[in-house]
Order: structure tokens, then C-alpha cells, then sequence
């Protein structure tokens, strides 16, 4: 199965993805700019996407700890996930995520 | 120099796991160190961004908190007897003509050690800044990611920003002292303690501060003093006068000024090490735990344990040149369990 991310400077990258795997780790062993400083404990917000507004509605709404994290990211939109929270499957075989900028490797201070 | 040197043999940066059981490893060839971190105690990541979460893969621990590992590691290094100098990052490490370092930090603090140990995990922790388009103009001078002295705040129109303890703490604080206060989160929900929360709204209810449902948009000022706030709400685009902002979106963390002290990185990002001393392109200079690179790492805790037991070894043979590093085990060596306080 696959998924397309749009990187930080708007390239889209199409990646193929695992069955279970988490969205943040296709990312980031496909070695785009992200950050997932917390390696995937839903702890820092590093990992933050925007998901394409046609597949927002197929992914499990985000927990009280992912909205809680959340939070802390400074570039929030209404389709804003943490890419460590949604588990690839089947049914997200295509989905489409854009990196926020927040999640670049060089990002903050 | 100022005779407030502190002189040791080790200074190691980063109080995190690594950092902490390099004390270990080093206390046990009888080097002395001392310990520098940006946070305000020990723990680095592990304790910062997970205490409660459970780590399943550190030996012998089927299971264990972030803050249950930096417990245990600080019962297991207290015979080492090294020193702490927390919140505070180092900013310049300069070598003295007899090949020792003078190590400064932003606290003014100064040490001089024959070795020094990287051990500062993803890079020091700095707050995370708002996309805002020209707020570095601000900062510093308006714009604000922590109170150091209460009376800035003072008489001021203050716009606070974020949902954590950090929001709601200063919101509860700084009330008294501002003209005027402004609580701006996403959503009308809060991470902060129950108790916070209910005396932050107890607050609006009163008239005492406003609360808005929006995200920071844009400033405007002159000359980094900030004179208006634009939000993103519901409703559009909503404009507060204000004088100070303070932004709370949490810690992230950046290499900082380790990234220009010459060493060999990889990628620009990671310190690159040799595998049988895990020291740095410069002598004396030592990288263990997440911070360093070398073919086949793996960033995982117990290989920055791994890595301090070498390192140790060779920090041994540079503080001490003509001492004979004899190898010895903790279960049977009589003069280890003296230092260790067991025999």
C-alpha cells in the first residue's frame, strides 16, 4: 500500500507503507524532514501533519493525549494529526498527508 | 581568569540517562564529574517528554517510567558524588594551552576538565516558536517564551498564548500585575491541573482577564515593541492591543551552539564518533547517547550506556596518562565496591 506526503518545500513524495506501521515511521525511514523526537509516545508533537481534507473522515478521530499534544503545536488547522497516531491499514491505502512545518527537523527556536 | 573556575576532571553536557550513568562509568575509574543541563533537573527527554510512559527495553526492566529510570540511575550514581548546574546551556568550550577545556555556559558558570562528554540526547531543549512572520524582531524585547522577572510584565497590555500548565500558571500569575490579560487557545479545553483551570475561568467569569477561542496570527509594533496582536478565530480575524506576548507552545530540541564548535557532524544534525572511544574529530572531546553518529548506530538508551563504559576507559587514559587502566568487574573487585560504598 502507499501514501503520498507532500514535504515542507511542497514536493509530494509517493511511499509505500506496511500494514500496521505508523504513518511517522514510513516518513521518517523514508527520510523526509521530520522530526518524531519522541520516536512515536504521542510526547512532543514533532510528527504533526495536515490530512487531505478527502480523508480526514477515515482515520480514527484523535484521542484527549493526541488533542492534548496537540495543543502544543503552533501551526495548528482543523485537519491537524500526529502521524505517530494513525496506524496504516487497508482502508488508508492512498491517504494523503502534507508536513507541517512544524515538524521539520530544523523547526522552532 | 577569575579564581571562580570550577576545575574537574570531566564535564559532562546532559543530565539524561546517558549523561547520568556516564557518572557511573567514569566515577568508577576515579574521574570526577560535573554536570550541565538546560532543564532544571535531571532526566533529559525521558523525564521531560515521557516520565509517566513506560520504556520495555532497558535490561532487566521489563518495565519502566522515564522518571522511575532517571530515579534509579541518580540512587545508582550518588557514591560518585558528581555536582549538578542545571538550567543552564553551555555556550562556548575553548582549549587552554595545556589541552584542557574552559567550558562557559550562559549562566556564567565556568569550568576547566581535561575531557568533556557530549551527552545531550536530540540537543538542548528550546521553546517552540510560533510561525509568525517577523516575531524574532519581537523577542526578547515583547515577545517572550518564559518569565524570568515578574515586574516586565507589569502595567502591561499581555496576550498569553497555549493551553498547558505554562499558559495557565502565568494567566493565574501575572493577572495581578497586568493592565490587561488575554488567554488565547484553540480550543476552550485545557491540559492544565483541574485547579488551574477552574481559577482561570473564575477569572473570566469576574472580568478580570478574556479568554478568546483563536490561534496567534499576525503582529504589529515598531521597533520589537509589539503595540497589537491579530488572532485567527471562528469569527476572522480579531485584533488585541497589546504590549507583551507570551507564547507557551512547549519545549522542542535543537543542537544549539554545539553545532559550532567544530566537530565533524553528520548530516549537519548528529556528532560523528569513533566506535572504540565514541570520541569526537576533536581530542578530548567525547559524544555518547543520541547526539553522536557512527555506522550502524542505534538511538536507543542502551547504547549510550554501552557507549559511556568506552568512553570512560579512554577519558581514563587522557585525564590520568600514566595510571594503568586495569579492568575490573563490580561483582568481584574489592576496590570497586569501596567506591561504590558496598564494602
Amino acid at each position: 500500500m502507499r501514501i503520498f506526503v507532500t514535504d515542507q518545500t511542497g514536493t509530494e513524495h509517493e511511499l509505500e507503507a506496511l500494514e500496521g506501521w505508523r504513518v511517522m515511521e514510513v516518513i521518517r525511514d523514508w527520510g523526509l524532514n521530520i522530526k518524531a523526537e519522541c520516536g512515536g509516545a504521542c510526547s512532543c508533537a514533532t510528527c504533526h501533519v495536515f490530512v487531505d481534507p478527502e480523508w480526514v473522515e477515515k482515520l480514527n478521530p484523535p484521542t484527549d493525549e493526541e488533542e492534548d499534544m496537540l495543543d502544543s503545536v503552533p501551526d495548528y488547522e482543523a485537519n491537524s494529526r500526529l502521524s505517530c497516531q494513525i496506524l496504516m491499514s487497508e482502508e488508508l491505502d492512498g491517504l494523503k498527508v502534507r508536513l507541517a512545518d512544524s515538524a521539520s527537523q530544523d523547526a522552532a527556536a | 581568569m577569575s579564581g571562580n573556575e570550577i576545575v574537574t576532571d570531566v564535564v559532562i553536557i546532559g543530565a539524561g540517562p546517558v549523561g547520568l550513568f556516564a557518572v557511573f562509568e567514569l566515577g568508577l575509574v576515579d574521574l570526577k564529574c560535573h554536570v550541565i543541563d538546560i532543564l532544571d533537573r535531571p532526566g533529559g527527554q525521558c523525564a521531560e517528554l515521557y516520565p509517566e510512559k513506560p520504556i520495555y527495553d532497558i535490561p532487566a526492566f521489563p518495565e519502566i517510567s522515564g522518571q522511575g529510570l532517571t530515579d534509579n540511575l541518580m540512587k545508582q550514581i550518588a557514591p560518585f558524588g558528581a555536582e549538578f548546574h542545571f538550567s543552564q546551556m553551555v555556550t562556548n568550550v575553548e582549549r587552554l594551552e595545556d589541552g584542557s577545556f574552559r567550558v562557559t555556559t550562559d549562566a556564567d558558570e565556568v569550568f576547566v576538565a581535561k575531557v568533556i562528554v557530549i551527552a545531550a540526547g536530540g540537543g538542548s531543549f528550546q521553546p517552540k516558536r510560533p510561525p509568525v512572520p517577523e516575531i524574532e524582531q519581537y523577542e526578547g524585547k515583547s515577545v517572550f517564551y518564559a518569565v524570568r522577572k515578574m515586574d516586565d510584565f507589569r502595567d502591561q497590555d499581555l496576550v498569553i498564548v497555549g493551553g498547558g500548565d505554562s499558559a495557565l500558571d502565568w494567566t493565574l500569575n501575572l493577572e495581578p500585575l497586568a493592565r490587561s490579560l488575554t488567554l488565547v487557545h484553540r480550543r476552550d479545553e485545557f491540559r492544565g491541573h483541574a485547579d488551574s483551570v477552574n481559577k482561570m475561568r473564575k477569572l473570566v467569569e469576574d472580568g478580570k482577564i478574556n479568554f478568546v477561542m483563536g490561534q496567534l496570527g499576525r503582529l504589529e509594533g515598531a521597533d520589537g515593541q509589539l503595540s497589537e496582536v491579530f488572532l485567527k478565530t471562528a469569527g476572522g480575524e480579531m485584533g488585541i492591543p497589546a504590549t507583551r506576548l507570551l507564547p507557551f507552545f512547549g519545549l522542542t530540541m535543537k543542537l544549539g551552539p554545539v553545532a559550532d564548535w567544530g566537530l565533524d557532524l553528520h548530516d549537519n544534525a548528529l556528532i560523528k564518533v569513533d566506535t572504540e572511544r565514541f570520541e569526537t574529530s576533536e581530542p578530548g572531546i567525547f559524544a555518547i547517547g543520541d547526539i553522536n553518529w557512527y555506522p550502524g548506530k542505534l538511538k536507543l538508551i542502551l547504547s549510550g550506556f554501552h557507549e559511556g563504559a568506552l568512553m570512560s576507559q579512554a577519558a581514563k587514559r587522557i585525564v590520568h596518562p600514566d595510571a594503568k587502566v586495569v579492568f575490573q568487574y563490580t561483582t568481584s573487585s574489592t576496590s570497586l565496591q569501596k567506591k561504590l560504598g558496598v564494602a
